[in-house]
């Protein structure tokens, strides 16, 4: 029935767009990472704000990195009024004055009445951004092919399970998993990773497996290196893995151990326009109910604390639950590592120099 | 005086001066015909590339965001620390930043610019502009100390003096894989570090490979092509030229469906026999594969210019040799080879030139050890961010192939390329 | 095929040879089989060659065929192969088993579909379905760009290069060499160079992120082509007809439109036809100048490939390379006619 009054509602919508000649509706360009990701947003967020205001959202994909925000900005045509970030962007970018400062005195109560200040989890809403989704980047493998794969060492033992690994093209999260494979309790790993010995440490163990190693850049590549047998087990972003797994029916299974998790927020480019637009999206997608309806598309944990109430099944199989495959899930949180976007922020350049050296010689 | 200084035209002018005339007039004529598209290229071509030139050298995001400090840095002599009075007004401007949101002019840009040279400094600027605001009066030396210690080292000071220069060879210095130690000195980068010079060269090894290649497999096809009576060799030519007008990406596309380990020649050749079913070479993700698709996209560039020249080549000529007693493989080189050659150096200046700044391709199917120096160019310029060094790269990119064209037309000269 | 034989029969034998010695030494019959094709289907296509000539000449050209023809057949493979790609079910690059056993159900057209659906508001609604398609499809939107701006830009591109090379090619032309390699330049200069200045500048001047820098891009790529193309042309073109014409009165522009480009249209419209390929094709410019309105039909297949991983770019491919077939059979088969009708044979 929902599904019926949103079809009308959203054509209805469309077409009074359109007629209206789009005068009084405001168009945004809400920009994310594409996939079955992208999806779940416009499932969630786009499709019901649209039906709610009568706004228009034009949706575009892009592959992380400030450079596309940072043109647009310094050109002065900014064209993106609104961007998923990861957490290291979302500071940089402020940092540089290159996001506008988001007042988020206006962002709503939780659905238990919990203020907005205490909802969201800690250090989600920063000076310019507001956060939706905790990710992880995890080790997926074709159960099909391989079977026991439950430790971040054995994603790196070759012996043990011989064939090909996929890995993200660039030190994030790979040094944090090398060291994590090495042994070293999650506690420590960027202690460890803030010392020339660590560094080495993390890149030795990556060297290890270095010849056995393709490297993806794009979310939606990991997936396809399973399904294509290119590779034996690969990271990826857990979400993606989820929606092979229930939209494409692939026997694929996600390894929790060692899972290097990390923020998603919103931000706004400098000198964007239809602010006020741009705001009540913001406000509408991060609303305990938006978050919740996303993760019924795709298993990314929602930011607020509330949200975790009301988080159901997937939204065309009631049987498959979608609590306990969320990152932040009990079950698999046991050892897991918090991304830090200070240390990134300070060493990214020189890292992914290094990174970049090691890998072309 | 000879008669011809005295010869008048028909209005009574001296025919030289006539001539003379005439001849400006011509030549004015000429070149105001190109003179359109001259200044168009000037605008869309010439300016940014000299603009890009520009950033390479030029990064102001000191004294943008701090500028009485960079004055005063300016006249420190490196000994030490910097006066008190350096330090006072470091701290002031430091607060004053902190509160601007203008783009070009934050602190977290300064940060950047300093991490560059100096990683890990970047959470030492954020973090101290946050409690600059605090120090309210001297003394201010020991005031940022206590703050953080790192202040308290020089080199970070003769960074800071270095980037208070707007004009700066600093990015230069990273893209020929130097660095400034700690004294200020420039010298090599450590090897871990060192990639650029390699990947350059690597760049142009591997796209001397790839038009010896295209040599190599472009002229058998060329030959026949200009053998064979029109009617059959317009048909195979349409073999030549769908993949040309077929999209780069998705010949490139095609490719990595082809040759993946899962792809179709691997499927063949174990189908075959000729490697088992857990040896499947990998031909793709690495530079097999970005040299195998690179020779298939570039091939066409090479048959065409052959091809046109070759189409004008009498058969005559290798008759009357072959007539004249010279063996086949004499007469080939003697009398066939020479007249192709304007053909062979317009199709491997194409090819090469091509080559050398191919960025799409590499970045499908290249893996990480077929990367390019044009992907190294394109990832500062959108992931990294470090604008400068992008177009410092960009800049001795430019010079390797300037030269290379210079050289090109000083040896076989321009004017005799012919493409058909 | 008795003739064949005849014709053939030495060589037919050494090539049986062949074969049995293949399928002892790899061990199997399928290897043999292969072997047979690669070497046997040059043997059928070589004309007689004439009496006196010797073994060695005979077999050097029977190896040159078998190598111009794998080189054929790798050029041409890559491009034919996406189309049996392009109805996989499933959203992968692969062959799937189900489609290498013929399995009916391996096979789709769900990626066709996908060109018109993909990014239109209700793809499922019967009412304004057009409309919607046209205005929102991504394809569509894709493709009506791609044509808008090579045509202008190969239009821009041709006239004012056509201009340029007029003058390049008389004899008076002072700075010829220096102005010849300025405007060949966007051709030599890597790219991603051209790309990235391009990318600063029309931004400063708030050209990047519209159609007009798009545009200017593409007419800069696109007029070297076209320099070369009519400057080769016109190097072959007799002055003294210019000056026959002149000598009967016409001016300048009369000159040129009568006696000058109908011959060197051939010229103007290789080199047009080049810069609109080159516009058509391009992708890194398009990159890094154009915003989402603007995306051309190379821009939506390099996300296809890198963010979506969408098989949709392969039914897109399919569709342009039958439409350059159509295009090239057509042009190939007008050429034998005029030739026809004038009289002259084909060769």
């Amino acid at each position: 029935m929902n599904k019926l009054v949103n079809k009308t509602l959203i054509a209805a919508a469309v077409s009074t767009a359109f007629m209206a000649g789009a005068a009084q509706a405001e168009d945004i360009t809400v920009v994310s990472w594409g996939g079955a990701y992208t999806t779940s947003q416009v499932e969630a967020y786009h499709k019901p704000w649209m039906a709610k205001t009568g706004n228009t959202i034009v949706s575009e994909d892009y592959s992380g990195g400030l450079a596309e925000v940072k043109a647009q900005v310094e050109a002065g045509n900014v064209t993106w009024n609104l961007v998923d970030v990861e957490l290291s962007d979302a500071v940089r970018g402020c940092d540089e004055g290159i996001l506008e400062v988001i007042d988020s005195s206006g962002l709503p109560n939780g659905a238990d009445g919990s203020s907005a200040e205490d909802d969201f989890l800690p250090g989600t809403v920063t000076e310019c951004a507001v956060g939706n989704i905790v990710w992880s980047t995890i080790v997926a493998y074709d159960t099909s092919k391989v079977q026991g794969v439950n430790t971040m060492a054995d994603f790196f033992d070759l012996d043990k399970f011989p064939g090909k690994r996929g890995l993200r093209k660039g030190p994030k999260p790979n040094l944090e998993m090398a060291l994590m494979a090495d042994g070293v309790p999650a506690g420590d790993v960027y202690d460890l990773l803030n010392t020339e010995a660590g560094v080495d440490r993390a890149f030795a163990k990556l060297d290890s497996i270095r010849d056995s190693v393709v490297w993806w850049e794009a979310g939606a590549q990991p997936p396809q290196l399973l399904a294509d047998g290119e590779v034996l087990m690969t990271t990826a972003y857990n979400g993606r893995i989820f929606n092979a797994v229930a939209a494409e029916g692939k026997p694929f299974d996600i390894m929790w151990d060692g899972q290097v998790w990390d923020l998603d927020l919103w931000v706004i480019p400098k000198g964007a326009g239809n602010m006020e637009a741009t705001m009540d999206f913001i406000k509408f997608s991060t609303s305990t109910q938006a978050l919740a309806d996303q993760a019924s598309w795709i298993s990314y944990g929602p930011v607020r604390k509330s949200s975790a109430a009301l988080v159901g099944s997937y939204h065309n199989q009631p049987e498959l639950d979608m609590a306990p495959h969320m990152p932040t899930a009990p079950a698999n949180f046991g050892n897991a590592l918090q991304n830090d976007f200070e240390f990134w922020a300070d060493n990214q350049d020189q890292l992914n120099e290094r990174f970049n050296a090691w890998l072309t010689k | 005086m000879s008669t011809a200084d005295l010869t008048l035209t028909q209005d009574g002018i001296p025919l030289k001066e006539k001539l003379a005339k005439t001849t400006a007039l011509q030549r004015r004529r000429a070149f105001l015909l190109t003179l359109p598209l001259v200044l168009f290229l000037i605008i869309s071509f010439v300016i940014p590339i000299g603009q890009m030139l520009f950033s390479s050298v030029h990064n102001d995001k000191v004294s943008a965001v701090v500028p009485n400090f960079a004055d005063a840095i300016l006249q420190w002599d490196g000994q030490g620390l910097p006066s008190e009075e350096t330090f006072e007004i470091f701290v002031k401007d430091l607060a004053a930043a902190k509160k601007v949101r203008e783009v070009g002019r934050t602190v977290g840009n300064m940060a950047t610019r300093i991490n560059y040279e100096k990683p890990g400094s970047r959470s030492l600027f954020t973090s101290t502009a946050r409690k600059a605001g605090k120090i309210k009066e001297g003394p201010y030396k020991e005031a940022l100390i206590k703050i953080n210690k790192k202040w308290a080292d020089p080199s970070i000071w003769l960074t800071l003096q270095r980037a208070a220069h707007d004009i700066t060879p600093a990015f230069y210095i990273a893209a020929l894989d130097l660095k400034y130690a700690d004294d200020g000195s420039v010298i090599k980068a450590d090897e871990l570090y060192q990639i650029y010079l390699d990947n350059l060269m690597k760049t142009l090894g591997v796209s001397a490979l790839i038009t010896f290649i295209c040599v190599l497999l472009a002229y058998p096809v060329a030959y026949l092509l200009s053998v064979l009576p029109l009617r059959q060799s317009n048909l195979l030519m349409i073999m030549v030229l769908l993949p040309f007008w077929t999209s780069l990406l998705v010949r490139t596309t095609a490719w990595i469906a082809i040759l993946q380990t899962e792809g179709v020649i691997n499927d063949m050749l174990v189908f075959l026999g000729f490697i088992s079913d857990d040896g499947r070479i990998q031909m793709i993700y690495n530079q097999t594969g970005t040299i195998i698709a690179m020779v298939h996209i570039l091939l066409p560039f090479m048959i065409l210019p052959l091809y046109s020249v070759m189409k004008t080549i009498p058969p005559s000529y290798m008759r009357a040799a072959l007539s004249m007693g010279a063996k086949p493989l004499y007469a080939y080189r003697k009398v066939y080879l020479p007249q192709t050659l304007p053909g062979l150096a317009a199709g491997t200046l194409l090819v090469f030139i091509l080559a050398i700044g191919y960025y799409i391709t590499p970045a499908l199917v290249g893996g990480e050890d077929g990367l390019l120096i044009s992907n190294l160019i394109a990832y500062h310029i959108q992931k990294s961010l470090n604008w400068s060094l992008g177009a410092a790269l960009g800049t001795l990119l430019l010079a390797v192939v300037l030269i290379l064209y210079w050289l090109y037309n000083k040896l076989i000269g321009i004017d005799k390329l012919r493409f058909g | 095929m008795n003739k064949f034989i005849q014709q053939k029969g030495k060589a037919i034998i050494y090539l049986l040879i062949a074969a049995v010695l293949v399928t002892f030494l790899t061990g199997t019959i399928k290897a043999a089989v292969g072997f047979l094709l690669v070497f046997g289907v040059p043997l059928y296509f070589m004309s007689k060659m004439p009496e006196y000539a010797t073994t060695g000449e005979r077999f050097t050209r029977y190896m040159f065929l078998v190598i111009s023809s794998s080189i054929l057949v790798f050029l041409i493979t890559p491009v034919i192969i996406i189309i049996p790609l392009s109805f996989n079910a499933e959203p992968y690059f692969t062959f799937t088993d189900g489609m290498l056993n013929l399995d009916p159900d391996a096979f789709s057209m769900r990626w066709y579909m996908d060109i018109l659906h993909n990014g239109m508001a209700a793809p499922q609604a019967v009412e304004g379905w057009w409309k919607d398609m046209w205005e929102n499809a991504q394809w569509i939107r894709a493709a009506r760009n791609s044509f808008f701006i090579a045509t202008i830009s190969t239009v821009i591109a041709t006239s004012v290069g056509t201009l340029a090379a007029l003058g390049l090619s008389r004899p008076e032309m002072p700075y010829r060499a220096l102005i010849t390699s300025l405007l060949i330049s966007p051709m030599i200069v890597p790219l991603v160079i051209t790309a990235t200045g391009m990318f600063f500048f029309y931004s400063d001047i708030g050209l990047a992120k519209t159609y007009w820098g798009v545009i200017l891009a593409h007419v800069t790529l696109g007029v070297p082509f076209v320099i070369i193309t009519v400057t080769a042309t016109l190097s072959g073109f007799d002055m003294s007809l210019v000056r026959a014409a002149q000598n009967m009165g016409a001016n300048g522009w009369t000159t040129f439109r009568r006696i000058i480009m109908p011959l060197i249209l051939p010229g103007m419209i290789s080199g047009a036809l080049f810069a609109f390929i080159t516009s058509l094709d391009e992708v890194v410019a398009v990159l890094f100048i154009a915003d989402v309105d603007q995306r051309t039909i190379p821009r939506q297949m390099f996300s296809g490939i890198r963010e979506q991983i969408s098989p949709t770019i392969l039914s897109v491919a399919s569709i342009l390379v039958l439409i350059s077939i159509i295009l090239l059979t057509v042009l190939e088969l007008l050429r034998r006619r005029s030739e026809r009708l004038r009289g002259m044979s084909p060769g």
